[in-house]
C-alpha cells in the first residue's frame, strides 16, 4: 500500500480512454463500477470537449455482484455497438472490474458483434495512465495495420505523425505547428494518429515512408512495432526548442532523402523570436538563474536543453515521474551535472525542490503548487495540467512558434530586470518590496509574505546553524528569490570552517567564496 | 461498513404525482468518495484516508480540482500488486500507512477510513481495521470507517454513510453533556449553520447539535427525548442510525427557498411547541427578504421547462423549489435514489404528471431529454458541455453540493444559480431561447 495525496498519472484505463477519445469511429466499453464515469469530466471540463467521450461504462453496483456482472458487460457491449455503430470496439476493465475477473476480451469475442473488437489487458495495480495509452495505441495499430501489406512504391517524403492525444499537453497546437513545419520542408504528412484518426486511417499507416514520434510515451511501442513488422524507420527527436527543432528538421530531411537545409543564417532568420529575444540585452539578467525541471520525460528533457542552451539558465534539478523513461532522463541529467530524480512521490519532489533552492521551477500542475508554497516563480511545462493549460489561444510547445510561446511563459513569472535591481537597492519601499514582488505570482498582502528562505530553512531539519541578529538582518537584504541559496551557502561555509555563530562577516565571506 | 443501500424504508406514499421511471443502465454519477471534498473542509479535525486504487486517488484529485494543495485533509492508501497477490498483509500495510500519515499530521484527532470499490470487492474489512487502530491510538485519536465506494454509494450518499458511522460511533464516547434536544443532520455551509443557530435561539430552542459539527470529536449524546430533522434529503442511513439510538424524526421538507425554509422551521417549531405567533414574528422579516431576493430571478424561470438529471438526491427538493417558488415547469426529476418517506412532502407539492425517475440509463435519458426540449437542463459536468454544444442550456448540478443554498438568506442565491445560465445565454446571444425557437 502506498500513501498518496496526489498522483501524477491516472490509472491505465484513463490512458485507454484518451486513445478512444482521440480517435474517430472507436468506442470503448469499460467494465467499471458506478462512479468511474468521473473520467468523462477530464474531457468535457478540462479539455472542454463539446461531446461526450466515446465510452460506455457498465457502472455495476453492489447488487450486481451477486448476479452476473459478465452479463451486464455483454449487454453494455451490444447496446454500445447498436447505438454508436463504431468501426472498432475497445473493451477493457477498470481496477475494480479487474478484481472480478470477468475477462472482457473473452466475453466480447463471444458476442458476435459485427465490428472488430480490440481487447485491452491493462494491469491497474502495476501500470499507469501513459502506459495504458501507449499499450492501447499499440494494440490498435497492430490490429489495423497488422494485416496490411506495404505498397511497393512509396514516396520517400511521406510520413505519419504518431503520439498526439486528447488530454495531452498542448497536443492540439503542436500538431498544427509540426504539420505546417513539415510541409514547408517539403514533407507529405499522411496520417496523424491517434488524434483525429479512424481505424481506417491506422490501416493506411504503412503507406508512408516513415514515422515521426512526437510523444514517445504514447507512440514508442507502436512505432517500434511498425519498424519491426513493416520496416518503417522512425524519427524520435522531439522538436521542442530551437536546437531540437533544427535537429528534428535535419533528421526528417535526411530520412526523406532531401538535401540538408540552407546555411544556418537563412534557416534561422525569421523562423523564431526566441533566439533574438534571449540574445537581447534585456535577457542578460536570466544568466545562470537556477531552474528546477520536473515533468513527463519528454518535456522535462526538452526543457532542460532549452533552459541551459537557449536561455542561459542553470539547471539545478531535473526529474520525471515516468519510470519507463528513467534511463533517458538520467543521461540528460548527467549532462547538466545534476542528480536525476525519478519518482512519482510528490513529497519527494517537494523535498528535492527545497534542497535545490531554484529561482524558477518548470514543472507540472503539482510543482506549481509546491512553488507557490515556497514562493518561487513557476511555469507549467508538462501534464498533469488543469483547465488553464488548455488555452483558447494558439499555444504550441513544439517548433518555432512553440519556442516563442516557451520564451514568454517561462520568463513571465520571473521578476523583470529593473524591478529586480531596484528591489536590491532600496529594500524598504513600503509598496515595492519583497511582498509586492511576489504579488504577481499570487495575490496576498505584504504582511502575509513569509520569508522564502525561512520557509525553506524550516523545511530542512538539519538546520542547526546559529545566526547573529545582525547577520539575519543582513540576510534579509538579499533579494527573496536567492535568499534561500545565500542562507544555505553561508551555512555550508560556516560549517566547513567551523564558524559559530554566523555574523555579517561570515555572510560576505561566504558570498566571496562561492561567487554567485 | 458495507451498509446496504437504504431500500427497506416504508413506501406508503399518499400522493404519487406519476409512476416512477425505474432505470437500470449506465449511471453517469459520482461515487460517494466525492463527499470527502466538502466533508474534509467542514470537519476540521478529521482526516479522510481512502483505501482504494489509483483510480480513487485520481478521482479525488480530479474532483478537488484546484483546491487539492491547500493542505487537504484527505489522501489515498493505494493498493498495489503485492497487496492483492497476498504477498503483503493488508492490515500491516495499512497500519504503516496510518502511522506515517499521523506522524505527518499530528493535529488530526479523527481518522476516517473510507472504503472503495476495490477494497470492498476483495472484502478488506475496514471496520475491523478501524477497531484495531482505534484501540491503538485512543484516546488521543479516534478511528472510524465507512463506505464511499461507487458500488455502494452515489455522490452525497458518501456523506450519509459518514454521518451514520459518526452516530454509531458516538456510543463509545462517554456522555459529555446532557442529551441533545434537536439534531440537525446534514452538512451545511458554516454561514447557513450560523443563520439557523440564530433563528433557533430566537425561537427559544436550546441544546441543538449540528451533524456534522465543525469538530468530529465533539460528543453527540442522544436520549429518548432527542428529535432530529434532516437539513439534507439524502440521509437515509443517518436517519436509521439516529433512530437506532432513540431519536425521533421531525418530518419536514428541505429548507430551500422561502417556502421550504418556512415549512422546515415550522415543523421544528411545532415539534417543540413553539407558539405560532412567536414563529411568525421571528421569520417574518427574513422570509420577506427571501421573497424579495427571489423576485429578481423569477422572471427568468417563471414558466420555464426544466429537466433534472440524477446526481445528489437533492433533485426532488430542487424541483419543488423551482416549481413552487419560481413558477418553473418540471419536465422530469431524476434522482439516483428515492427515499420515498423522506421526500414524500416534496413530491406532494409537485403537480401531477411530473415524471419522476430513479436510477439511470444515461443514453436513454439523454434521448428523453432531447425529445422534451427543455429550457434548462440540470446535469453533471460530464453532460453539461456536450448539451451546451447542442445548443441547449444547462446548469451543472454539483454546485448545489458546494454552495450555500439552504435557508432564507440563500433563497435568492439559489434562484440565481438557476437563472445564471439563462441570463448568460441572453447576454451572449442577445436573445432568449424562446425567441430563438420562434420561427
Ligand atoms: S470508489 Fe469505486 S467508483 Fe469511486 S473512484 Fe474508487 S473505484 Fe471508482
Ligand atoms: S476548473 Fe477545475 S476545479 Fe474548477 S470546476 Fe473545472 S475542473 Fe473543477
Amino acid at each position: 500500500m502506498k500513501l498518496s495525496m496526489w498522483t501524477y498519472e491516472g490509472p491505465p484505463h484513463v490512458g485507454a480512454m484518451r486513445i478512444a477519445a482521440s480517435m474517430t469511429g472507436v468506442h470503448y466499453v469499460l467494465h467499471a463500477p458506478q462512479g468511474d464515469t468521473y473520467a468523462d469530466l477530464l474531457f468535457t471540463m478540462i479539455e472542454r470537449r463539446p461531446s461526450r467521450p466515446p465510452v460506455t461504462y457498465t457502472t455495476f453496483q453492489a447488487r450486481d455482484l451477486s448476479g452476473s456482472t459478465a452479463d451486464v458487460f455483454k449487454t453494455a457491449c451490444r447496446d454500445a455497438v447498436a447505438r454508436f455503430q463504431p468501426q472498432a470496439l475497445l473493451v477493457g476493465a477498470s481496477c475494480t472490474a479487474e478484481l472480478l475477473q470477468d475477462d472482457p476480451g473473452g466475453l466480447a469475442r463471444t458476442l458476435d458483434v459485427s465490428v472488430p473488437v480490440v481487447p485491452l489487458d491493462l494491469p491497474s495495480y502495476q501500470k499507469k495512465e501513459n502506459w495504458g495509452a501507449g499499450e492501447t495505441f499499440y494494440r490498435m495499430v497492430r490490429t489495423f495495420a497488422g494485416p496490411t501489406t506495404r505498397p511497393t512504391d512509396i514516396a520517400a517524403n511521406s510520413c505519419n505523425i504518431l503520439g498526439p492525444t486528447s488530454l495531452g499537453f498542448r497536443c492540439r497546437d503542436d500538431v498544427t505547428e509540426i504539420v505546417r513545419l513539415l510541409s514547408e520542408e517539403g514533407l507529405d504528412v499522411r496520417v496523424v494518429a491517434p488524434l483525429g484518426a479512424s481505424p481506417a486511417d491506422l490501416a493506411r499507416l504503412t503507406e508512408a515512408a516513415f514515422n515521426i514520434v512526437l510523444y514517445p510515451e504514447i507512440a514508442d511501442a507502436a512505432a517500434r512495432w511498425l519498424k519491426k513488422t513493416h520496416g518503417m524507420p522512425f524519427v524520435s527527436t522531439i522538436p521542442i526548442g530551437i536546437g531540437a527543432t533544427e535537429d528534428f528538421i535535419a533528421e526528417v530531411r535526411a530520412l526523406a532523402g532531401l538535401a540538408p537545409s540552407d546555411d544556418e543564417a537563412t534557416q534561422r532568420s525569421g523562423r523564431d523570436r526566441l533566439t533574438w529575444y534571449a540574445r537581447s540585452v534585456d535577457s542578460n539578467y536570466l544568466t545562470n538563474k537556477r531552474v528546477f525541471i520536473f515533468g513527463d520525460a519528454t518535456h522535462a528533457i526538452a526543457a532542460a536543453r532549452i533552459a541551459s542552451q537557449e536561455l542561459g539558465l542553470r539547471v539545478c534539478g531535473l526529474g520525471t515521474y515516468m519510470r519507463e523513461f528513467a534511463r533517458e532522463l538520467r543521461e540528460a541529467a548527467a549532462g547538466y551535472g545534476v542528480d536525476a530524480l525519478v519518482s512519482d512521490d510528490h513529497l519527494e519532489v517537494e523535498a528535492a525542490i527545497i534542497a535545490a533552492r531554484p529561482e524558477l521551477v518548470l514543472g507540472t500542475q503539482m510543482e506549481r503548487h509546491i512553488a507557490k508554497r515556497l514562493r518561487v516563480p513557476c511555469a507549467v511545462i508538462s501534464a498533469p495540467v488543469h483547465v488553464q493549460d488548455f488555452p483558447a489561444r494558439y499555444s504550441p510547445q513544439m517548433g518555432f512558434e512553440g519556442a516563442n510561446v516557451i520564451f514568454d511563459s517561462w520568463v513571465h513569472p520571473l521578476m523583470m530586470g529593473l524591478e529586480e535591481h531596484l528591489l536590491q537597492m532600496f529594500r524598504d519601499d513600503f509598496e515595492f518590496n519583497d511582498g509586492a514582488a511576489a504579488s504577481h505570482l499570487h495575490p496576498h498582502t505584504a504582511d502575509a509574505v513569509e520569508d522564502a528562505a525561512a520557509v525553506v530553512a524550516a523545511a530542512t531539519e538539519d538546520d542547526t546553524a546559529v545566526w547573529t541578529f545582525d547577520a539575519e538582518k543582513e540576510l534579509k537584504k538579499v533579494p527573496f528569490f536567492v535568499r534561500g541559496k545565500a542562507r544555505r551557502n553561508t551555512e555550508l561555509f560556516a560549517a566547513t570552517k567551523g564558524i559559530r555563530p554566523i555574523t555579517v562577516e561570515t555572510l560576505y565571506d561566504a558570498k566571496a567564496h562561492f561567487a554567485r | 461498513m458495507n451498509q446496504p443501500l437504504p431500500s427497506a424504508c416504508a413506501t406508503t406514499l399518499s400522493v404519487t404525482p406519476s409512476a416512477t421511471i425505474r432505470q437500470r443502465g449506465q449511471h453517469e454519477v459520482f461515487c460517494g468518495l466525492t463527499s470527502i471534498i466538502w466533508l474534509h473542509r467542514k470537519v476540521q479535525d478529521a482526516f479522510f484516508l481512502v483505501v482504494g486504487s489509483r483510480t480513487c486517488a485520481h478521482l479525488m484529485q480530479s474532483a478537488a480540482g484546484v483546491m487539492i494543495f491547500s493542505e487537504p485533509r484527505f489522501a489515498t492508501a493505494i493498493m498495489e500488486e503485492r497487496d492483492l497477490a497476498g504477498m503483503a498483509d493488508m492490515h500491516d500495510e495499512l497500519d504503516q500507512v496510518v502511522a506515517r500519515l499521523l506522524e505527518r499530521r499530528p493535529d488530526i484527532r479523527m481518522l476516517v477510513l473510507v472504503g472503495s470499490c476495490p477494497s470492498e470487492v476483495i472484502k478488506f474489512d475496514l471496520t475491523r481495521a478501524a477497531g484495531r487502530l482505534n484501540a491503538h491510538y485512543a484516546p488521543r485519536r479516534r478511528v472510524i470507517a465507512y463506505s464511499g465506494s461507487g458500488i455502494e454509494t452515489t455522490f452525497t450518499q458518501g456523506e450519509d454513510n459518514f454521518l451514520a458511522a459518526l452516530v454509531a460511533d458516538q456510543t463509545t464516547v462517554p456522555a459529555a453533556r446532557s442529551a441533545a434536544k434537536l439534531v440537525v443532520a446534514g452538512c451545511l455551509a458554516d454561514v447557513v449553520e450560523d443563520q439557523f443557530s440564530r433563528l433557533f435561539a430566537a425561537l427559544g430552542l436550546q441544546d441543538i447539535v449540528f451533524l456534522p459539527g465543525r469538530k468530529a470529536i465533539d460528543g453527540l449524546t442522544i436520549g429518548p427525548d432527542t428529535r432530529y430533522v434532516l437539513a439534507q434529503p439524502y440521509l437515509g442511513a443517518t436517519a436509521t442510525a439516529l433512530e437506532a439510538r432513540g431519536a425521533q424524526r421531525i418530518d419536514a421538507i428541505s429548507p430551500l427557498g422561502g417556502e421550504g425554509t418556512t415549512a422546515w422551521l415550522g415543523a421544528i417549531a411545532h415539534a417543540f411547541g413553539v407558539n405560532p405567533a412567536r414563529l411568525e414574528s421571528v421569520i417574518a422579516q427574513p422570509r420577506k427578504r427571501a421573497e424579495q431576493a427571489m423576485q429578481h430571478y423569477r422572471p427568468w424561470l417563471d414558466g420555464k421547462r426544466i429537466f433534472l438529471f440524477p446526481d445528489s438526491q437533492l433533485e426532488p427538493s430542487l424541483a419543488r423549489y423551482l416549481h413552487q417558488e419560481l413558477g418553473a415547469e418540471i419536465v422530469e426529476v431524476g434522482s439516483p435514489y428515492l427515499h420515498r418517506e423522506h421526500i414524500a412532502g416534496e413530491l406532494a407539492l409537485l403537480p401531477p404528471g411530473v415524471a419522476i425517475s430513479e436510477g439511470q440509463d444515461v443514453d436513454v435519458q439523454i434521448d428523453r431529454c432531447r425529445q422534451a426540449q427543455p429550457d434548462l437542463i440540470v446535469c453533471g459536468l460530464g453532460l453539461a458541455n456536450p448539451f451546451e454544444a447542442e445548443g441547449r442550456i444547462t446548469k451543472w448540478s454539483i454546485e448545489f453540493a458546494f454552495t450555500p443554498i439552504q435557508g432564507f438568506e440563500q433563497a435568492g442565491d439559489l434562484a440565481e444559480l438557476f437563472a445564471r445560465p439563462l441570463v448568460r445565454h441572453r447576454m451572449l446571444t442577445g436573445r432568449s431561447r424562446h425567441q430563438e425557437a420562434a420561427p
